[in-house]
């Protein structure tokens, strides 16, 4: 019988979507391997920028300023990676559109079987898997860098934390992946909006605190904002999930919300693409 | 049931021109039905409304208006089934460049629910079956030539066994060779598989070649879809060229002229 006239087993349902979703995956591995060697100037330049946040704290002492500079080193180097982490994800997500348009691949994807919700939920788990891989190394090298201890610190807490964390940059990140899709030129620039606007609201680099009260009215909506509170205190403090509840359970709800509402975002600019023919290459 | 049963469809887009916005029609009031294991070519000058035609068929697009079915599946309501039955080959062989054939074709075939196991030996059976030399799939698409890149383009369509394959200008761009084994695998396909196709081309002798019924297709109005021996006798010509020329009052080489209207 000819290759041709063989019909293969194409999985339906939800083992279909599972094998559709390590499809997903199976396709940035490989590009992760293909373009190693810009993986690794890119990890030196964030390495660079990390450890040019980091060394504020040194720099504050040195310049008069009272303060423990071992827990401001630490603090900075948690909101740098955290930092890097977002921009990981978001990454990742808008590309789910921009890096397809440009290859041209976009028509075969979006012409799959693959649910939306597959889709991009794919390359949220890619993301949050590159990103853990990556952060954890940028947070050893700077760790080291800077000769840190924590003989106090609660990783496993603060891992949870930021597992929790994902679930909401992933759907803020599905939220942002839909700008490429409406506008081909600028959309993925709009994205990096939306994570500056998280970042000067987030406390990631000063305590929410200090930001006029109509800033930290947004800072409670942003889920950097308990993610960056929570791990702090695991790692600086030695805090358990317990004594970090006050920010387990905000994440909880944003992630509850902030998913399905990328999702529909997401899904409303699809059809928007689709009326308008916009959801065709551009490269 | 049709394979294909197109009804009444239309299709503008919006343009803007500094403060004006005209619509340009790209289908209008389309309507063709393709039987089961039919090959139909549309031919069409560029910019006619080929590509918008398959984009609708592949649920890429939203109609304004009429109605498109693939094997009685509704493209916009039943998007998903339909995208189980079709897959297609268009003018770009569209791949991420730095991965090889053979991680690009795999990938592709998870979204379709094939499993690793199910594709492991199929991947390189199909990719030998199009003429694409199997030593060279694992070498990034970018060093590959055109005409090995639109092989691996039709062995990613026919890895899914689509039952209705489309194919859009597929040999555009081609050198004559390549042209020519791409043409020979595409009436080996039809005699091999189960497939109905569609094929958009501004290529004569192609459509003549490979298809059942030949439509001409111009300004996105379906002027004709008849046999190539009908369609030359419906104009009293000897050729298909003349066909063509006699329906649109142009040559298929040129370029559509902008219909547009202003809104």
């Amino acid at each position: 019988m000819s290759i041709l006239s063989q019909r293969p087993v194409a999985h339906r349902g939800v083992r279909g979507q599972l094998i559709a979703l390590s499809g997903v995956v199976e396709r940035n591995g490989y590009l992760i391997k293909r373009y190693g060697w810009w993986e690794l100037a890119f990890f030196i330049w964030t390495v660079a920028n990390t450890l040019t946040v980091v060394f504020i704290a040194k720099g504050v002492s040195a310049a008069g300023g009272h303060l423990d500079v071992a827990r401001e080193t630490t603090t900075l180097l948690i909101g740098a990676v955290i930092w890097s982490y977002l921009g990981i994800i978001f990454e990742i997500l808008t590309e789910t559109v921009a890096w397809e348009r440009w290859e041209g691949t976009i028509e075969y994807t979006f012409m799959a079987p693959l649910s939306r919700a597959v889709h991009l939920g794919g390359m949220g788990l890619f993301a949050v898997l590159y990103g853990v891989v990556r952060t954890a190394l940028l947070f050893v090298v700077v760790a080291l860098f800077f000769g840190l201890h924590f003989e106090q610190a609660d990783f496993v807490t603060a891992l949870i934390l930021l597992a929790i964390a994902s679930v909401s940059f992933v759907g803020l990140g599905m939220i942002t992946a839909v700008l490429p899709l409406i506008s081909p030129e600028k959309g993925a620039q709009l994205g990096f909006i939306a994570q500056g606007l998280l970042l000067v609201v987030s406390g990631v680099y000063y305590p929410v605190s200090i930001l006029p009260q109509w800033m930290q009215w947004i800072a409670t909506i942003s889920p950097a904002t308990y993610a960056l509170r929570g791990i702090r205190s695991g790692v600086l403090d030695g805090a358990g999930l317990g004594a970090t509840v006050n920010d387990i359970w905000p994440l909880l709800v944003l992630g509850a919300v902030s998913t399905p509402l990328g999702l529909i975002v997401f899904r409303a600019g699809e059809r928007y693409a689709k009326r308008h023919g916009k959801l065709k290459r551009s490269g | 049931m049709y394979a294909v049963d197109v009804s009444h469809l239309e299709k503008q887009f919006a343009r803007r021109k500094g403060t004006s916005r005209r619509v340009a029609r790209a289908l209008s009031d389309v309507s063709l039905q393709i039987e089961r294991r039919e090959c139909v070519a549309v031919l069409g000058q560029n910019g006619s409304g080929k590509s918008t035609l398959v984009r609708a068929l592949s649920t890429l697009l939203l109609p304004d208006a009429g109605t498109a079915q693939v094997f009685g599946h509704d493209v916009v309501r039943q998007a998903k089934a339909v995208r189980r039955l079709v897959n297609r080959v268009s003018v770009e062989a569209s791949f991420f460049k730095r991965m090889s054939a053979v991680e690009n074709l795999s990938y592709a075939a998870r979204f379709y629910g094939l499993t690793r196991a199910g594709t492991r030996g199929r991947i390189p059976a199909i990719l030998d079956r199009v003429g694409f030399p199997v030593t060279r799939a694992g070498e990034p698409m970018e060093d590959l030539s055109r005409g090995m890149q639109q092989k691996v383009a039709l062995a990613r369509a026919l890895l899914t066994s689509p039952v209705l394959l489309l194919l859009d200008e597929p040999t555009t761009g081609l050198d004559p060779r390549s042209k020519r084994e791409v043409q020979t695998f595409i009436a080996e396909m039809r005699a091999e598989h189960d497939t109905t196709v569609l094929l958009c081309t501004h290529d004569l002798a192609e459509a003549e070649a490979l298809a059942d019924r030949i439509g001409i297709l111009h300004g996105g109005r379906l002027l004709a879809l008849e046999s190539p021996d009908r369609l030359r006798a419906r104009y009293a010509v000897s050729d298909l060229e003349a066909a063509f020329f006699a329906a649109t009052g142009g040559a298929i080489e040129d370029d559509e002229p902008d219909l547009e209207e202003t809104a």
